[in-house]
């Protein structure tokens, strides 16, 4: 750990931890905090393939399909390594999968899938997405996501979710048999309640507008970090043109041929080592890139929220307006306009037996509307209460995490000036015999 | 040490010469070597066949010669600084004058210290005399006469910076060459007020004999030469292959300040937004601002970086870029010489009229030939071994300042480390060992 009786700053005793590790210790963490599910099973994604078939047209096209291994996590420790067992999905299944975890669980803050399409590269960096350096981070992406469900208090526990780890056929049919489209709500369902809505919890309203302020920062920060790295490649990789001139050059020389040649070298050296600084930095920048779409799981509960909130509110706005009306029955007064009362001013007073019946009508109407309010309340209320826990949830998860990914970072730049001393300090040796 | 001399001894009429070939490299023994000459200061000569060759050997300009050659790396007795460049404004033009300050012990000089203002047009005067005196000595090349961009840069503040560091470089190769910095060209530069150097510059050959001389030049220079010594064609194939390679040095580095600069241009967006998301966060915001302070301090260097690129090292690959262009018309100009002797030789054998003058013409032009060889072969000696030290310590010296750069942003860093791990700690939070 740190240096003592130094003045200086200390020296940190390990600053080689490799953001593999530090992704590790992620994992760690989560599998340490972890649910039941964690602790009876070890999920990973293995491998990733190509596969070729034909598509609901009846056309060719290839894609790519990752296995899914678990394995029991006392048969590991118990020092056999039995083999794992395991299915093969593809991204399409995982998506369907997390659709219907949205819906089925609208007060959790559910993890993100890693993007469909390659998005924020900079130019060196494939856009394909055959292209396997982007196959093998979505695998990576892919993993993360079954592991942060996994280790979900409320998503672990669910049968789907266990049968896409474990059931290889017909999880399709079973997926579609819970009906969960159907209790999907309708985006214009959503927009119409986020603007009308009156009375949100506050709480919730932060929550939304932190969830659009995290996203639109990662996202220029992405930006810029693609720029820049882009650049940075162009500044390593013109050192190169040393390596050429100088190697070029020792041959004209007699003294300073040996200097230059090896130094010459280095400079190669230099400019190959922007390849490795730069695959380090995609990682921290997927672990930025989870978060951003974790916003966008976050102000889907917010949203839900509104909606459940301004479903009540319209309840109880109708069953106001529904006890009003018998109010103005039973006392014969209009307090409010209404065609009714209009159409009997100008055709006569209805019957008291037809009045009886209305009233009769309304009774019932109100009964309704108050089991309704009710209903619609505790709704509100408990969502709001789980919804709250999992936010409260979600926040220590992202603070942890940013914080370790801005540790990485630290590291990986630790990382690229260390190479960069040894590489310059070769060179000055070789420059100065020259 | 290598002293630089030539060993002849010439006088018109003397048809026998001890000439040596070349020997700079060998330390200078006062003893043995008793024909010691130095070389004339007041010859004028454009491509050298009017190429005054006597002598004026006074005890005291040879004490002085050796003087140099003992004190070249040991003790320098001159000291030219170029600085403080000054505008100044009259009804014709605008022109920037550098003060130039001279101190010194030679004796030669009337005093020890001399203060004096030159404009650019002066030192290309010196220039020209120093090529003039010695055709084919290699004289360090001059910032060039205007960017390209246009004739507004001429005023730019960093324009001016670079080129004062150009002239303070020229003139203080000047000074360290053993032949020219005795040259009375050079003291009168060092020392005459603006009315004495004005009158000074008029002197000199006419304008009838200069452009005699030139003709003389195009002429050889049409003739060609016939047989040239091997070495002087290898130095020829030299030149032209260091040429490429310096310039494409000096390429190369100036698309890594363009790419640095541009990287910057980007990182430095970096800083402002882990700040600006800073705000929105609680427990993250300080390591966040702590991320930004970093990307911040790593701009400042990389700033800094870029900036010693431009000053050190792309101004000593650039003068070394424009040497070879000396280099190249210094040799022909003893490819000049060496035609004239060839043409004269031819002349000698064909002509029937004349005889006696032509053998002395013939004499004379076989004399500056050997003269100009040695020259160059000493000079040539001289300068690699200069651009060998000097393009040396300009690759240290970048070599160095970037590490220097690398080392700065680890600690920058490597204390952000530092200050989450403690703070870890501190919190009892997880335990990152």
């Amino acid at each position: 750990m740190a240096d003592s009786g130094s003045e200086e700053i200390a020296v940190i005793g390990n600053t080689d931890l490799t953001p593999s590790e530090s992704e590790n210790n992620l994992k760690n963490t989560m599998v340490e905090k972890g649910t039941s599910l964690l602790k009876m099973m070890e999920i990973s994604v293995a491998e990733a393939e190509k596969r070729t078939g034909k598509n609901a047209v009846n056309m060719q096209e290839t894609y790519t399909v990752y296995l899914i291994e678990t394995r029991p996590v006392d048969a590991a420790s118990e020092g056999t390594n039995p083999v794992p067992d395991s299915l093969w999905r593809r991204y399409s299944e995982f998506e369907l999968l997390r659709n219907y975890l949205l819906v089925t669980y609208p007060f959790s803050v559910v993890p993100p899938l890693p993007e469909k399409r390659a998005e924020f590269v900079w130019h060196k960096l494939s856009a394909d997405n055959m292209d396997p350096d982007f196959v093998e981070r979505r695998r990576v992406g892919l993993e993360n996501f079954l592991l942060r469900v996994a280790s979900h208090p409320d998503l672990s526990s669910d049968k789907i979710f266990y049968s896409f780890l474990t059931e290889e056929n017909g999880w399709k049919e079973t997926v579609f048999e819970t009906g969960f489209q159907a209790k999907a709500d309708s985006r214009l369902k959503a927009l119409n309640a986020t603007f009308r809505v009156k009375n949100p919890d506050k709480r919730f309203a932060e929550m939304k507008h932190y969830g659009d302020e995290l996203q639109s920062v990662i996202s220029q920060l992405l930006r810029v970090r693609a720029r820049a790295a882009d650049r940075l490649y162009g500044v390593y990789k013109v050192h190169g043109n040393y390596g050429r001139v100088f190697s070029e050059w020792s041959a004209i020389e007699k003294e300073m041929g040996d200097g230059l040649q090896s130094a010459g070298h280095h400079m190669d050296a230099y400019a190959a080592s922007v390849d490795d600084i730069l695959e380090e930095e995609e990682h921290y920048a997927d672990q930025l890139k989870e978060y951003l779409f974790y916003a966008d799981a976050l102000r889907a509960v917010c949203r839900k929220h509104e909606l459940t909130q301004y479903e009540l509110e319209m309840a109880a706005q109708d069953l106001t307006s529904k006890k009003q009306q018998r109010e103005e029955l039973a006392t014969g007064t209009i307090r409010t306009f209404s065609l009714k009362g209009m159409t009997s001013k100008l055709f006569g007073q209805e019957t008291p037996e037809q009045r009886e019946a209305k009233v009769k009508m309304l009774e019932t109407q109100i009964e309704e509307g108050e089991e309704l309010v009710k209903e619609r309340n505790t709704e509100c209320e408990e969502f709001v209460k789980s919804a709250w826990v999992d936010i409260e949830r979600f926040k220590e998860q992202k603070d942890h995490d940013l914080r370790e990914a801005l540790i990485s970072y630290a590291i990986m730049q630790i990382s690229m000036c260390k190479k960069g001393i040894q590489v310059w300090n070769n060179a000055k040796e070789c420059f100065s015999k020259m | 040490m290598s002293g630089f001399v030539v060993d002849s001894t010439v006088s018109s009429g003397n048809s026998s010469v001890a000439i040596p070939t070349d020997i700079s490299g060998q330390i200078l023994d006062l003893d043995e070597d008793d024909d010691l000459e130095v070389f004339s200061k007041d010859t004028t000569v454009t491509d050298g066949s009017s190429f005054n060759a006597s002598m004026q050997t006074s005890p005291a300009s040879m004490i002085n010669q050796y003087k140099f050659e003992e004190d070249a790396e040991d003790t320098k007795d001159i000291f030219v600084t170029v600085d403080n460049p000054e505008s100044h404004v009259t009804a014709i033009e605008t022109y920037i004058t550098y003060r130039v300050v001279t101190k010194t012990t030679r004796s030669e000089f009337d005093s020890s210290e001399f203060e004096v203002r030159r404009r650019y047009q002066d030192f290309l005067w010196l220039k020209g005399r120093l090529e003039e005196a010695h055709p084919t000595l290699i004289v360090h090349p001059l910032p060039e006469k205007f960017v390209v961009k246009g004739m507004v840069e001429r005023f730019n503040e960093d324009f001016i910076e670079t080129r004062r560091r150009a002239l303070h470089r020229f003139l203080n190769k000047i000074a360290e060459h053993p032949i020219f910095s005795s040259s009375e060209d050079f003291k009168i530069f060092l020392t005459a007020a603006p009315g004495e150097l004005t009158s000074y510059k008029k002197q000199g050959p006419g304008f009838l004999s200069r452009m005699g001389e030139t003709v003389k030049a195009v002429a050889a220079a049409v003739r060609g030469v016939r047989n040239r010594p091997q070495e002087f064609t290898e130095m020829q194939e030299y030149v032209e292959a260091f040429s490429q390679k310096i310039s494409s040095l000096d390429k190369v580095t100036q698309r890594i300040v363009r790419e640095q600069k541009e990287y910057l241009e980007e990182l430095k967006e970096c800083g402002p937004t882990y700040a600006l998301w800073s705000q929105s966060e609680e427990e993250l915001a300080e390591p966040l601002k702590d991320v930004a302070g970093c990307v911040d301090r790593c701009c400042k260097e990389t700033e800094e970086q870029v900036k010693n690129l431009n000053d050190n090292l792309i101004p000593v690959l650039h003068e070394y870029a424009l040497c070879t262009d000396t280099l190249k018309a210094v040799l022909r100009r003893r490819d000049n010489i060496q035609a004239d002797f060839e043409a004269k030789t031819e002349a000698l054998a064909t002509k029937k009229a004349d005889r006696d003058t032509m053998r002395d013409d013939l004499d004379k032009a076989e004399d500056r030939l050997e003269w100009a060889n040695n020259a160059l072969k000493s000079d040539w000696t001289r300068w690699q071994k200069d651009m060998r030290t000097d393009l040396r310590s300009a690759f240290v010296d970048t070599a160095e300042r970037n590490v220097n750069y690398y080392e700065k942003c680890l600690a920058v860093w490597e204390s952000f480390l530092h200050s989450q791990r403690t703070d870890a700690e501190g919190n009892g939070n997880v335990d990152f060992s």
